[in-house]
């Protein structure tokens, strides 16, 4: 039995660990989506983590503890530094301004030399391994349903539902915008050192407008009624191109082809469940 | 003669070339009822939009309880003590009655991150006081057996109690209704009157804005008229219903004499 597991987990290794940072990157965007903004801006936040601790491991030998730190700090000051000035404006600002912050970064990394310019960066230590990303995952789970179900939660959801009305109910709503986008891009920052440190090489295109798209479509597909469904989505949506795998170039069309028929058919997502917001029981 | 809770002091807006309020001033005294009638347009909602912070002022002051609200945004107003309902119901549809109220006392409920992250018995001794205060407010509302119904299941006239439950659990000096009457049936206007007589008795100080003029008359301690976007007249129901001006402008000589046969 042992060794048919240890032979399943080398075979499908890179999909495992790929289906727990996706899980990552979902639960980033949930919390953006939560408070009712757009960002697209989660595949730069991870690109921001993915070269920020690789760095630190590749050139200055940093312990990996030191460089996940690093990942989840220097997100959240750049998710700082767009939020503060576009998130005091109600509106598509934010989608705009991270679309720009994605470009922008690929083309710096494209010709900054000492992080490996075009060619990307290589020899990553694989440091990550499934008891971490899949621990960093189970954590962020944990702490995205406890703030849920509590008034932070209840401020969320109301500014998703109508903002006017929740600045109404006393809810400091640039605050909570501006906490949401910090947290968002630590967790794609993590996401983005996890994803550097089993992969061991990362390239400037790995962060562009495409994965922006891609990490949007599991918050879509999921639901974003409560934190599990994006996972949901992020799970199927990596795993389905493995399952889809007989039907060789075709896979993408399906692919594809569900997402629209998800958002037609079941414009919630396919758990449409929705976490309460109370912190005890009633 | 303490000073008024409410203070609005020439206060003026203009979108544009259209001066939707303009130079506009009235005092709401602790414990009254106050109405703001007029006609369509009048800039009712106008002036409650300027004095919650939705829509900011071109000109003129606005203090509650002594405290400038001018340009200050709409969530920090609510912390001083104002809340508000919509003439336009807005709910939070998808969330449950309970939780509804919950979000309206959110300046009341102090758990931060932390104590939210670690679950903490302080965290939960806030939820648990929370829920129970919650469950006051929609009984005297009359609303505590559909507590775990979505707001946006309820009916009209219900949602409309919702939202005054939600006003009120952010305990406000003031709570500013607009149009609390509108599209309710006679039993369920009623039933509101009753409610905002006994809030009232309370010590709650209401501002209203209302078409039911019988409702108005019964309820109000004090009467301001706008009409386009100015103030016509103000007084008590006796006084303003017996104003020619605000006859000319709103009432109607029927409509006066009706009110006044019935009073």
């Amino acid at each position: 039995m042992a060794i048919y597991l240890d032979n399943f987990l080398f075979t499908y290794q890179s999909l495992i660990y790929a289906l727990g940072v996706n899980s990552l990157l979902a639960l980033s965007m949930y919390v953006v989506l939560a408070v009712g903004q757009l960002s697209l801006g989660q595949a730069a936040f991870m690109g921001i983590g993915a070269y920020a601790s690789a760095l630190l491991t590749v050139k200055f030998q940093m312990p990996f503890p030191i460089a996940l730190a690093a990942a989840a700090v220097v997100p959240a000051t750049v998710a700082l530094m767009i939020g503060t000035p576009t998130l005091r404006l109600s509106g598509v600002y934010l989608a705009i301004s991270t679309i720009g912050l994605g470009e922008m970064l690929r083309i710096l990394y494209l010709n900054w030399d000492y992080a490996g310019g075009a060619l990307g960066l290589n020899g990553i230590p694989e440091k990550a391994g499934f008891a971490s990303i899949f621990g960093a995952l189970a954590l962020a789970l944990a702490a995205l349903v406890a703030v849920c179900r509590s008034r932070i939660g209840r401020a969320f959801e109301a500014m998703r539902e109508d903002e006017p009305a929740a600045g109404v109910m006393g809810i400091n709503l640039p605050a909570y915008r501006l906490g949401a986008l910090v947290t968002s891009a630590m967790l794609a920052g993590v996401a983005g050192a996890f994803n550097a440190h089993v992969s061991s090489f990362i390239a400037p295109g790995d962060y562009g407008f495409d994965a922006a798209v891609t990490i949007l479509s599991f918050a879509l597909l999921g639901g974003i009624g409560s934190p599990f469904g994006p996972v949901l989505g992020a799970i199927i949506l990596t795993a389905l191109p493995e399952v889809l795998r007989p039907l060789h170039d075709y896979r993408l069309v399906v692919n594809g082809f569900i997402i629209v028929a998800v958002v037609i058919f079941m414009p919630k997502g396919l758990l449409s469940w929705r976490i309460g917001r109370l912190g005890v029981r009633s | 003669m303490s000073a008024p809770l409410l203070d609005v002091d020439a206060l003026s807006v203009r979108f544009g070339g259209l001066a939707a309020l303009s130079e506009v001033s009235f005092q709401v005294d602790r414990g009254t009822v106050h109405g703001l009638i007029g006609p369509n347009g009048a800039g009712k909602t106008t002036a409650f939009n300027l004095i919650t912070g939705l829509t900011p002022q071109t000109s003129g002051r606005v203090h509650l309880d002594g405290a400038p609200l001018d340009g200050l945004p709409t969530f920090r107003r609510t912390k001083l003590g104002l809340a508000r309902t919509f003439q336009n119901i807005r709910m939070f549809r998808e969330m449950t009655v309970l939780e509804n109220v919950l979000t309206g006392a959110h300046v009341r409920i102090n758990s931060e991150l932390p104590a939210v992250l670690m679950r903490s018995p302080g965290f939960r001794r806030s939820e648990r006081a929370a829920v129970t205060a919650a469950r006051e407010i929609l009984a005297h509302v009359g609303l505590v057996d559909q507590v775990s119904r979505r707001g946006g299941e309820l009916s009209y006239g219900d949602q409309r109690r919702l939202e005054i439950a939600r006003g009120l659990a952010s305990e406000p000096k003031l709570l500013l209704l607009d149009e609390p009457a509108a599209g309710m049936n006679p039993s369920e206007t009623v039933g509101l009157i009753d409610l905002l007589v006994s809030l009232k008795g309370r010590g709650v100080t209401l501002l209203l804005v209302e078409h039911d003029m019988h409702f108005v008359m019964k309820l109000c301690d004090r009467i301001t008229v706008l009409n386009f976007g100015k103030k016509i007249a103000e007084g008590t129901p006796l006084e303003v219903r017996r104003d020619p001006v605000v006859i000319e402008a709103y009432l109607g000589t029927k409509v006066a004499r009706r009110l006044d046969g019935q009073a």
